[in-house]
């Protein structure tokens, strides 16, 4: 599945400036998979867990197969009180397609039992688009020609004060994966400043270890979201082709690195269209699952990101996975986890995440730039010119915060703006 | 005479408690005009720094805040949650939550117990949110609780009271006031647990979530009002536990 989807969406971008040696490294990394590195070896200094999660979620994954469940299975599944992993497989099938209407109807109505008619809002701040991975699909990639840059702590501040009086208090700060350019100590030196001017600070940044988490909860970050972008290995295998991203079992165990360090809630999500949407789906349904019920104190969320294009790859999309998809998607993940947290992001268009807060989603980002340092200029309604860094992909709403917070309230929601403590 | 109760020295008429979660102007609007709410319930997680959205802003000064420290934990980050609320100026009043369970939101009863000793000793007026077991109950007493609060169902399961028959040993054993909280999911459920002698019941999401807010909150108003005076004409304890019958059973016997 992972080969047809490469063949489909042409990925691979040879960026004039490369040497001739470079780009011949780089064409032997994407077409000899005899030059990769082991996706299931550890790199030096890895934390290694004990643990069972993974195991239990792939081998689920493995045995899945969308085709063998019928209207009746999905029927079932709806009218059943809670929702169990063979329901969860049959909502994600195409059987539950014509369904998604009814899908809907229960979905929401799970949704106001547990968050009523809340809408909690967020923005991310980019620090620094340096990247030491080579992942095919994504604008930060090593190999990309993008103009590279990070904050310093001053500009990290100017930026977080342009945020901070736009009235946001929950930021989410993200990094590149590179930790030469962005250390531990750079990271958790932004979740200081971060806490002078938000209530929730959250991480999207390269796994670490359980101790580093620890270092980041103390600096005062709460929450952490790492992407497994594919929980197909032999897919994943082909799409990280370098960097320490490509080790796919430690990426699959920063959630419950992350807990062990003292952090209140981790994210989940896989990135949409990259392989079979369905088993990536139910895979990040099951990693969020397992892991709340080993850490039940966990608050657990989930992202449904979908491939974007980016810099220099106009071309990229989300192939099957349409809206229809992606709604049927997210209903299954309320239906199957009532309680959880799902977030959809500023790739998807405003129209798109009008209707779906009324259905599934407890969270949005609003005020989005995903480049680095142009906050300023783009809140003041200036050209993105002074801009440190370019962006990571296309995003579709840009919705400022005051006009999102309009149009949910508009829509009978209530937007919130901070729903956690950092005790 | 008026039918009163009384909590931490301030009296109330009103039995029906504004719960936080889903908050909205309107929302607190209907409580308070529609469905006469005296004490409204604020999750000190989501009071903002932003001046437009503060929540205190929306409150009248007559109403009692109720703070409540849901996201702690553990007993020791619910006290720091209390202590931050009294900082911010809503008062001595705190309902202790404290959850380990991101997915059933159920009240871990033993930390419970810690924090409400904690804050009871700090002077608080302390209102823990519990799991209806008539130890925890006693030991809240002992702790120095002013009312203790069990939930009816799990929360967002409008269940309504499902754990009907532990509320009504707390009912019966307790001698504090009683608030049921979690789960009433209807005006009729909130009718029924003041019929057993709650001494008021919390709503949040049945009000929140209805069609027309001002209407909603109306029907709770009467309903805790009817459940209240069936209880208080005795009725409410007859019918539980079944009426003596009009003919003796023993008035066949001689002697």
């Amino acid at each position: 599945m992972g080969a047809k989807i490469l063949e489909e969406n042409r990925f691979f971008v040879d960026a004039d400036t490369l040497s001739p040696e470079a780009l011949a490294r780089k064409h032997r990394l994407e077409n000899d998979s005899s030059c990769r590195t082991d996706p299931t070896q550890y790199l030096p200094g890895m934390e290694v867990l004990q643990s069972d999660v993974r195991e239990r979620v792939l081998s689920q994954v493995a045995s899945y197969d969308p085709a063998r469940y019928t209207a009746s299975d999905v029927r079932a599944a709806l009218e059943r009180r809670t929702c169990t992993v063979e329901d969860l497989k049959a909502l994600l099938s195409p059987a539950a397609e014509p369904l998604l209407e009814k899908m809907a109807c229960r979905a929401k109505a799970e949704t106001e039992k547990h968050f009523g008619n809340t809408v909690y809002l967020f923005t991310p701040l980019y620090l620094s688009n340096y990247c030491e991975n080579y992942c095919v699909y994504c604008g930060f990639n090593c190999y990309n020609r993008i103009r590279r840059g990070k904050l310093t702590a001053e500009q990290t501040e100017r930026e977080m004060q342009v945020i901070a009086s736009s009235g946001m208090e929950e930021i989410l700060l993200l990094t590149g994966e590179s930790r030469s350019q962005s250390d531990l100590t750079y990271i958790g030196e932004a979740c200081k400043l971060a806490r002078k001017y938000f209530r929730t600070v959250g991480l999207e940044v390269y796994p670490v270890n359980t101790d580093e988490y620890r270092y980041l909860h103390e600096c005062g970050a709460d929450f952490v979201t790492v992407f497994q972008e594919t929980y197909d290995l032999c897919a994943y295998e082909k799409l990280h082709l370098l960097g320490h991203k490509r080790v796919f079992p430690y990426r699959f165990d920063a959630q419950e690195r992350a807990l062990r360090g003292g952090m209140r809630g981790v994210a989940f999500s896989a990135l949409l269209g990259l392989a079979d949407f369905r088993k990536d789906a139910l895979a990040t349904a099951l990693h969020a699952y397992y892991l709340q019920r080993k850490y039940p104190q966990a608050e657990i969320s989930l992202s449904c990101p979908r491939l974007r294009p980016i810099l220099n790859n106009e071309t990229i999309r989300p192939m099957d996975v349409g809206e229809k998809q992606l709604c049927q998607i997210l209903c299954a993940y309320r239906l199957f986890l009532p309680f959880a947290g799902i977030t959809v992001s500023s790739r998807e268009s405003a129209r798109f995440r009008d209707g779906i807060v009324r259905i599934a989603a407890t969270k949005v980002s609003a005020g989005v730039s995903t480049g680095i340092g142009d906050h300023e200029s783009k809140y003041a309604g200036e050209s993105a010119e002074n801009r440190t860094g370019d962006e990571q992909f296309e995003i579709d709403d840009a919705r400022s915060l005051n006009r999102m917070y309009r149009d949910l309230s508009d829509g009978g929601l209530q937007p919130v703006l901070n729903d956690s403590l950092y005790v | 005479m008026q039918d009163t109760w009384t909590l931490g020295g301030r009296t109330f008429t009103s039995r029906f408690i504004l719960g936080s979660g889903k908050y909205s102007l309107k929302l607190i609007e209907a409580a308070v005009r529609d469905a006469g709410a005296e004490m409204i319930t604020l999750a000190v997680r989501r009071t903002n720094t932003k001046e437009s959205e503060n929540i205190l802003d929306y409150i009248p000064k007559n109403v009692t805040l109720l703070p409540n420290t849901s996201g702690a934990r553990t007993a020791e980050e619910a006290v720091r949650i209390a202590r931050l609320a009294r900082e911010l100026g809503c008062g001595d009043f705190v309902k202790v939550e404290i959850m380990r369970d991101s997915k059933y939101l159920l009240p871990d009863n033993a930390e419970t117990v810690k924090a409400t000793s904690t804050l009871a000793d700090e002077g608080f007026v302390v209102l823990p949110y519990m799991y209806p077991d008539l130890y925890a109950a006693r030991d809240l007493v002992k702790a120095g609780a002013a009312a203790v609060m069990p939930l009816a169902s799990p929360i967002g399961s409008n269940r309504g009271l499902a754990a009907k028959d532990f509320l009504q040993i707390l009912l019966d054993e307790i001698e504090l006031p009683i608030i049921v909280d979690a789960g009433i999911g209807r005006p009729s459920q909130a009718c029924e647990a003041m019929e057993m002698g709650a001494s008021a019941v919390m709503v949040n999401t049945a009000l929140a979530t209805a069609g027309d807010l001002p209407l909603m909150a109306n029907a709770f108003r009467q309903a805790v009002e009817a459940g209240r005076n069936a209880y208080r004409s005795g009725l409410g304890r007859v019918l539980t536990r079944g009426a003596s019958a009009s003919d003796p059973l023993t008035g066949f016997l001689r002697d």
